[in-house]
């Protein structure tokens, strides 16, 4: 009789690397898909409303305060000191880092030379007016972060702000 | 002489182990990611660098968008609850404990009190259907939208003993207007400290 020469059982092996190495790259996508999608949190300080708060307010130098007025279609409007006798401006900048960017930079640099005390610093005054989005606010309370601006605050509009942003066409 | 036998090692693994590990886990984060629900009131967040992560417990999201609607949502079952029986005492209303049950399980909501009642007997789906939550109302004549901020805060305070940190969650192109009526309300319970929810900026 002839012989099968079955030799020894074969056992029935798959090879799993290629499966293993697909499992981990799917592990990876989803681990960091979780992490990522995860919101960040801005914190954001608004000065007291109260009426006490009224008496400790300080009278600063208007060589030290930059007030932005942010307006529609993304643009800013900028002056130094008071807006009867701007010391600058007022001027229209776009967001983000070829706009007002710079010229806060070069303010944050130059004010403390100009008072001569490097404890007083730049005061950024944010102005929102009723036509500027959310995404305006978040944009430039993201800028005072980036160029690290020590004393900013958020307030309220005045009619004769909003009177020279329409003169600008930005308040529409 | 004797011969020494080398005993030759296969080169092959068993990965056979290392398979059902990998697709345990994977199969851990495909059911963690997409456990979440559906919002109510899907925004578009604004950009920026803050790489500051929102925190899980004790917060209190106020979600602004589509027009100025008004979503106000608090973490943690048992803070909702306490939320609703204040809400309950204020307004007269009472909440059978099936309804503070299913109320316990809604993340955020955007309907006046009057129609609250009708959202918890929905169903997850039809919460989410568009037309029915169009909002809380937050005019100066009936403020609910305070009431349910001032209720959540002293729930947490009472629940977990700690202060409630509030977000603002506002839509990219929501008007200045709707997110400064907000921080007003909580400008006049004196919470001058707030975070505003943002998606990482990419580029810049």
């Amino acid at each position: 009789m002839a012989e099968l020469n079955t030799g020894k059982k074969q056992q029935p092996r798959v090879d799993l690397t290629a499966m293993v190495d697909l499992a981990f790259l799917l592990i990876t996508f989803f681990m960091l898909t979780t992490s990522i999608s995860k919101p960040y949190a801005m914190d954001v300080a608004m000065p007291d409303k109260t009426d006490e708060a009224e008496k400790d307010q300080l009278d600063v130098a208007d060589n030290r305060t930059i007030t932005l007025l942010l307006g529609s279609d993304n643009k800013i409007e900028y002056y130094m000191g008071l807006l009867d006798a701007p010391i600058e401006g007022p001027t229209v900048v776009d967001y983000g880092k070829n706009g007002i960017r710079p010229i806060l930079l070069e303010k944050i640099k130059q004010v403390p030379q100009i008072t001569g005390d490097p404890e007083k610093g730049l005061i950024v005054i944010i102005r929102p007016s009723d036509k500027s989005h959310y995404k305006n606010l978040v944009d430039i309370l993201d800028e005072m972060k980036i160029v690290s601006a020590k004393q900013y605050m958020i307030g309220d509009i005045s009619p004769l702000e909003v009177e020279l942003l329409e003169r600008e066409g930005l308040y529409k | 002489m004797g011969k020494i036998k080398v005993k030759r090692a296969s080169t092959t693994i068993d990965m056979t182990a290392m398979c059902d590990v990998s697709f345990l886990l994977l199969t851990f984060f495909i059911l963690t990611a997409t456990a979440r629900q559906p919002e109510p009131l899907p925004v578009d967040m604004p950009a920026s660098t803050v790489q500051i992560k929102v925190p899980d417990t004790d917060l209190g999201t106020v979600t602004v968008g589509d027009g100025g609607k008004m979503f106000f949502g608090v973490t943690g079952p048992k803070v909702r609850v306490n939320m609703l029986n204040r809400m309950g005492e204020k307004y007269g209303l009472t909440f059978s404990e099936d309804e503070k049950q299913r109320f316990s399980l809604i993340d955020a909501f955007g309907v006046p009190l009057s129609r609250l009642k009708q959202l918890i007997a929905m169903d997850n789906a039809q919460r989410v259907d568009a037309g029915f939550q169009q909002g809380i109302p937050s005019d100066s004549t009936d403020n609910q939208l305070k009431e349910w901020i001032m209720a959540a805060r002293l729930a947490t305070a009472e629940e977990n003993d700690k202060q409630m940190r509030i977000a603002i969650k506002g839509d990219a192109n929501e008007d200045y207007p709707a997110i400064k009526k907000v921080i007003d309300i909580l400008q006049d319970q004196s919470l001058n400290k707030f975070s505003l929810i943002t998606n990482l900026r990419v580029a810049d």
